[in-house]
């Protein structure tokens, strides 16, 4: 098995009865790599985040992640992953430090590990002075960047980021692209679904799922070169009008 | 072990940082079981009654003495006609009068039998029922021992004990009702609406995501909620004993374990009803509408179970509370040991075992 392979999916489907929600889909993920996973509401793309992060069995095909089985081995997939959700996913009602010993601690982090780190990552976000703040009373755009430092605080090989970006001003969401980028540097490989077109231009390789099966796949520019298209805009686009189902 | 203290600390953080919810946790079982010893009660103390002593002998006094000296009369003035009698409830001061006949002990001697007069203030009929039940039993208690010697006995005797709860105190009842109550809002409610409020926030999926397994996020959930339980099952049986005067007469170490037993069995419910359940209201609902008015209807404490038509009487079977409310007051009043409730804890276990399986396999299925 290539090390370099962080994820390698084959054929991988998920069926609910009738419904095929993800259909035969084949990719390979690069490690350090970001990976931009798109398509439209309803087009598959959580459903084949869920059985990548081990919430959801396949109906049929192979896929490994960090090279561990996602059918066997979701046990080790979870200790090698992390995971931000579209929905804002820090306690409201415990402090920034609180919220980073709990996460840190369900990972089964030492106690010298978390101080060491909690500092840094403090200080990194310049928020030493907020950490016994209670983190429902900072702003969103803070929340998110807390919320992704954590996802990757027990220094994970992949990082699933569902929709980051979600109702964040532009300027954080560049700060927020800034971190993606640093934590791509030290290593970790980020698979992030976006509905923002400029956010695409940012990853090193787009995926475009239509109607649960991937469309297309290949570099920002090597995808609007596909396309005859001047932006990801455009490529989007004409790919998500021959969609069949919505939601 | 380190994950799972991490996350029960974390649990803590939640209860504690929501003041207004832990004090009314804390403080309803209190407030409850004052309002229920002391408000709701049923028994009747310090009732002002007058007396019409037509009879002025031995015997009226004798009863007079004993009427006036139970905790349940004050006696509060003699009248001479039965327009004084009227005016005094009319005023609203008295809730019951005594007359006796003329020549009482004389009826006694002679005549074999003699009448008392009973007025009581009906526009309260519990209370007047109460009072006059209270009197006929003085009266009775006199009757008896009047009697003692003599050949002729001359009243039909009616005798009248009240088992276990000789005065008829309310709180013996409402202490284990309470306990029922309070142990099934705290568990099964807060327990639900914890595990809700997570999946509502979205931070059930991060912990799915994470290497904590499924059981072990139960059971991190469960322990607050369990802790809790234990310090307001004290709080209620100190209440009871020291200012409730509700004593406990059998083992504290089988009451505990009962109320153990008890409160798994409610945490499982709530479990089920959070796996069952996507928002906070709902799972609220609910645990009020499907689990709270159950308990306090059905489980015996309120209504007698006996005197439902059978379709209901089936029906009750069902509420956890029932069982655990028999077993607290045979356990506490009436001194039972394990002997006696074998059956009912057995039941208990059982609800349990059902529950747990059933929460933990909708949970699983939640992950496929």
């Amino acid at each position: 098995m290539d090390n370099n392979k962080v994820i390698t999916a084959h054929e991988l489907t998920k069926r609910f009865g009738d419904f095929t929600a993800v259909d035969k889909i084949t990719f390979e993920v690069t490690r350090g790599e970001i990976f931009g996973f798109l398509g439209a509401n309803g087009a598959g793309k959580t459903t084949a985040m869920r059985m990548l992060s081990g919430l959801s069995l396949p109906t049929s095909g192979q896929a490994t992640v960090a090279g561990f089985d996602v059918y066997k081995q979701n046990e080790q997939i979870k200790k090698n992953i992390g995971y931000m959700s579209q929905k804002f996913s820090l306690y409201e009602d415990l402090t920034v430090k609180e919220n980073i010993r709990f996460y840190a601690g369900i990972y089964g982090k030492s106690d010298a590990f978390i101080k060491e780190k909690t500092g840094y990552i403090l200080d990194h976000l310049h928020m030493t002075s907020e950490a016994n703040k209670l983190v429902g009373s900072l702003p969103l755009g803070w929340k998110q960047k807390l919320a992704f430092s954590v996802a990757i605080f027990h220094e994970p090989q992949l990082v699933f980021l569902d929709e980051p970006t979600g109702g964040v001003d532009p300027v954080t969401r560049r700060e927020f692209w800034q971190m993606i980028y640093e934590a791509a540097e030290t290593g970790i490989t980020v698979f992030v679904t976006t509905h923002y077109m400029d956010e695409a231009e940012y990853c090193n390789r787009v995926s475009i799922m239509v109607d649960g099966r991937i469309e297309a796949l290949d570099t920002p520019g090597g995808l609007k070169r596909t396309f005859g298209a001047r932006s990801m805009d455009e490529v989007f686009l004409k790919l998500a009008r021959a969609a069949k189902r919505s939601e | 072990m380190k994950q799972f203290i991490a996350f029960v600390k974390k649990e803590f953080y939640h209860i504690i940082r929501d003041k207004r919810t832990l004090f009314i946790l804390l403080g309803m079982p209190v407030v409850q079981i004052i309002i229920f010893g002391f408000a709701l009660t049923n028994e009747v103390k310090n009732s002002q009654i007058v007396i019409l002593d037509n009879a002025k002998d031995a015997a009226s006094a004798q009863l007079i003495t004993e009427l006036g000296s139970s905790r349940y009369f004050d006696i509060k003035q003699n009248v001479y006609s039965y327009k004084d009698i009227e005016a005094a409830f009319r005023a609203g001061h008295i809730r019951m009068a005594v007359v006796f006949p003329p020549h009482l002990d004389e009826d006694l001697k002679h005549f074999n039998k003699a009448q008392i007069q009973l007025v009581a203030d009906a526009s309260d009929p519990n209370v007047a029922t109460t009072l006059t039940t209270y009197a006929g039993a003085i009266i009775q208690d006199f009757n008896k021992r009047y009697n003692q010697g003599r050949q002729l006995p001359y009243t039909i005797q009616t005798e009248v004990r009240m088992l276990y709860n000789p005065q008829g105190k309310g709180a013996y009842s409402f202490v284990p009702g309470v306990m029922a109550m309070v142990l099934m809002l705290v568990c099964t409610m807060m327990t639900a609406i914890t595990i809700v409020r997570e999946k509502e926030t979205g931070t059930m999926e991060v912990m799915l995501v994470s290497p904590m397994k499924p059981i072990r996020i139960i059971l991190a959930k469960a322990v607050p909620y369990l802790l809790l339980s234990l310090v307001n099952i004290t709080s209620i049986l100190l209440l009871s004993v020291y200012v409730l005067e509700v004593p406990i007469n059998g083992s504290l170490a089988l009451l505990g374990f009962e109320s153990i037993l008890f409160t798994l069995t409610c945490l499982a419910l709530g479990l089920l009803i959070s796996a069952a359940t996507d928002s906070q209201q709902t799972a609220m609902f609910i645990s009020l509408t499907g689990m709270f008015l159950p308990t306090i209807m059905l489980s015996g404490f309120m209504f007698p179970i006996e005197n439902m038509p059978v379709p209901m009487q089936v029906v009750s079977n069902a509420v956890p509370a029932k069982w655990y409310y028999m077993i607290v007051r045979d356990v506490m009043i009436k001194g039972a040991g394990l002997g006696a409730v074998w059956k009912q804890t057995l039941i208990l276990t059982g609800m349990l075992v059902f529950l747990l399986a059933m929460a933990l396999k909708k949970f699983k299925i939640r992950l496929a």
